[in-house]
């Protein structure tokens, strides 16, 4: 645990089904990152990932219940839960995976967490693999890389509206156009 | 700077501050994904853009790629990807756990066993439930075979496109028979759904066993045909040595994984170096070459093939003798009941009907898994919020970062190699694109 103390900007650390997470302030990411890897020997980045929390453990339905503007697909279904899940510090965590080339495969995950809006360091310098990752989640996710050498859409359109994986992103049929009422 | 290789990997330091370039990287300077044209050639009127794809034959899908070229060199590359975006992740979050395993196979379609097989894992490290050892067998086979499946997918439209035609119709002999062995035991050529939630579907056909044998016995002898094709042909030889090289300390830097890495140097694959399913417990060799060009990724690829029947041949010794044990674990939250049962027991009946329309709940938590698929580390992250459905799912795809590496393999190669350059990275583009 103790190596990962002197992570820059760490906020805490945690051990879940087998894993580490090192959760580190946003405002000093690029400096973890090159902390994990010159100094922790995490060579590698594998990925970089965003999740969208927003309703995260907010009273859910359960099964496709119709709204007058559709059936919102996007809300949880947390109906009949025993307990909710813990609520979140903000609406996005950035994950990066990390993992070093030596015995026993160890891997890292060091998280941030965003608020809509919220700008993060490109890891573009730290590691060259950064470039794409990041540009995706910028795409799907709407996370704004600050420095990073080429921030355009990379898997939708260039002139594609909203990212797709957020939970805000209209999904699960059309609205009803014509009702009795009009 | 000197490197120094050691077995597994290696530490080095680079500057952090300014630019990512160190010493002797090829990797470019201002965006690693794009080669741009350099200064001394941007004002002359002889550079001619090419726009290669998206849909050429010999792009593996729909890859655009846009090369300038001065005569046939290529000195300026950016790939476009995007075109087979399918929006998986998004999907699956709408679908409950039960139902989104279908998903993952469609995502690398060539690779799709061991897709699925990163998927299950993640929901059983969710749940933490404990396999049958037959499915853990049982899996490890399919998944050599989806490896000696997928290499055989390379090795024939790479061949193909550097002209060897002839190729293409052998490989794709012996891939026939594997898909016959998948449709023998799942009722589908590709994209079985073989593997469930706690083991695997269906126990195993009756027929399935004397048929796998006899591949395992033809198949080295098939490899040695392939070898015969190529590996003494003056064309093939002279395309692909010295072709589209990518240093070992590019390779780590640019995020490659499986046999592109190991063909650069590095000796690395989590088969051995992180065990999943019983891979401690079967004998196999991990080739590495150390010239990171187009032919020793094609080697690599072969001497694959010949651990993966290896593997094959042990996972069959070990499951013949399993008659009659079971195959998927005893939980009635997560596993459908026997059919039998529905007539006779009111409980089976109530799982049975809760486990279909609303599916089971897999415990809050994130977890990330990986396994090595036949491109490289294919991982899978997911995100539970304790109720029915993903809240999010995201999948580690080799193919996409393989593509990463495109713009730094292609510095001062010919238009031509280009092929060759993209074709010996093995990028799917279903799981580039997902």
């Amino acid at each position: 645990m103790s190596e990962f103390a002197k992570v820059p900007g760490q906020v805490e650390t945690k051990e879940a089904f087998g894993e580490t997470t090192v959760v580190v302030d946003r405002g000093q990411i690029r400096e973890a990152c090159a902390y994990a890897r010159d100094e922790l020997g995490f060579t590698m980045l594998l990925d970089i990932v965003a999740a969208d929390y927003l309703h995260w453990a907010g009273k859910g339905v359960s099964g496709y219940i119709g709204t007058p503007t559709g059936r919102d697909l996007n809300l949880p279904m947390t109906q009949g839960l025993q307990a909710l899940p813990e609520p979140k510090p903000a609406r996005f965590s950035l994950s990066y995976h990390l993992l070093a080339l030596r015995q026993g495969a160890p891997r890292l995950r060091l998280q941030c967490w965003l608020e809509d809006g919220d700008e993060i360091a490109s890891v573009v310098s730290v590691w060259p693999s950064a470039d794409w990752l990041e540009r995706e989640q910028y795409d799907l996710m709407g996370v704004r890389f600050q420095g990073h050498p080429n921030l355009a859409r990379l898997l939708m359109d260039d002139d594609w509206e909203g990212h797709p994986l957020r939970k805000d992103y209209p999904i699960g049929g059309e609205p009803v156009r014509f009702s009795p009422a009009e | 700077m000197s490197t120094t290789v050691s077995r597994i990997g290696r530490t080095r330091r680079w500057p952090i501050v300014g630019d990512p370039v160190y010493e002797g990287t090829r990797i470019p300077a201002r965006v690693p994904t794009v080669l741009d044209i350099p200064p001394h050639l941007r004002d002359v009127d002889d550079i001619l853009q090419v726009n290669f794809g998206p849909n050429h034959p010999s792009t593996h899908g729909v890859l655009r790629l846009i090369v300038d070229l001065d005569g046939e060199e290529v000195v300026g590359l950016s790939a476009v990807i995007g075109y087979l975006h399918t929006g998986f992740e998004k999907n699956m979050e709408q679908k409950t756990w039960w139902k989104a395993i279908t998903y993952p196979e469609r995502i690398d379609y060539v690779g799709y066993q061991n897709n699925e097989l990163v998927f299950v894992l993640a929901i059983e490290k969710l749940l933490e439930l404990e396999i049958p050892e037959k499915a853990t067998w049982m899996r490890m086979l399919l998944c050599e075979l989806n490896r000696i499946h997928s290499h055989l997918v390379f090795l024939g439209t790479s061949a193909l496109e550097l002209g060897a035609i002839s190729m293409f119709w052998y490989c794709f002999r012996e891939r026939e028979t594997i898909l016959d062995l998948f449709e023998l035991v799942a009722g589908q050529r590709m994209h079985t759904r073989y593997f469930q939630t706690g083991g695997i579907a269906e126990d195993i056909p009756g027929g399935f066993f004397p048929e796998a044998r006899a591949f395992v016995e033809w198949m080295p002898r098939a490899l040695d045909d392939y070898l015969t094709l190529l590996d003494r042909n003056k064309i093939w030889l002279e395309r692909t040595r010295g072709i589209g090289r990518l240093s070992a300390d590019d390779a780590i830097a640019l995020g490659q994984t499986g046999p592109v890495l190991r063909a650069s140097g590095v000796d690395w694959d989590l088969r051995r170096d992180q065990p999943y399913l019983a891979y401690e417990q079967v004998d196999f060799r991990i080739p590495v070459y150390t010239g990171g060009d187009v032919y020793d990724r094609y080697r690599v690829r072969m001497d694959e093939m010949a651990e993966s029947v290896k593997i094959a041949r042990q996972c069959l010794d070990r499951l013949e003798r399993m008659e009659g044990e079971p195959w998927i674990a005893d939980d009635r939250k997560v596993v459908l009941p026997p059919r039998e049962e529905l007539h006779t027991s009111m409980e089976s009946l109530i799982h049975h009907f809760k486990i279909v329309t609303e599916g089971y709940r897999i415990p809050a938590g994130e977890v990330y898994v990986a396994v090595e698929s036949p491109r490289g580390e294919a991982g899978c992250y997911v995100v539970s919020d304790g109720g029915p459905k993903p809240w999010r799912v995201h999948f580690r795809s080799p193919s996409f970062n393989a593509l990463q590496a495109t713009a730094t393999c292609s510095q001062g190669a010919l238009i031509a190699d280009l092929i060759a350059i993209v074709g010996s990275l093995d990028a799917v583009m279903g799981d580039t694109d997902r």
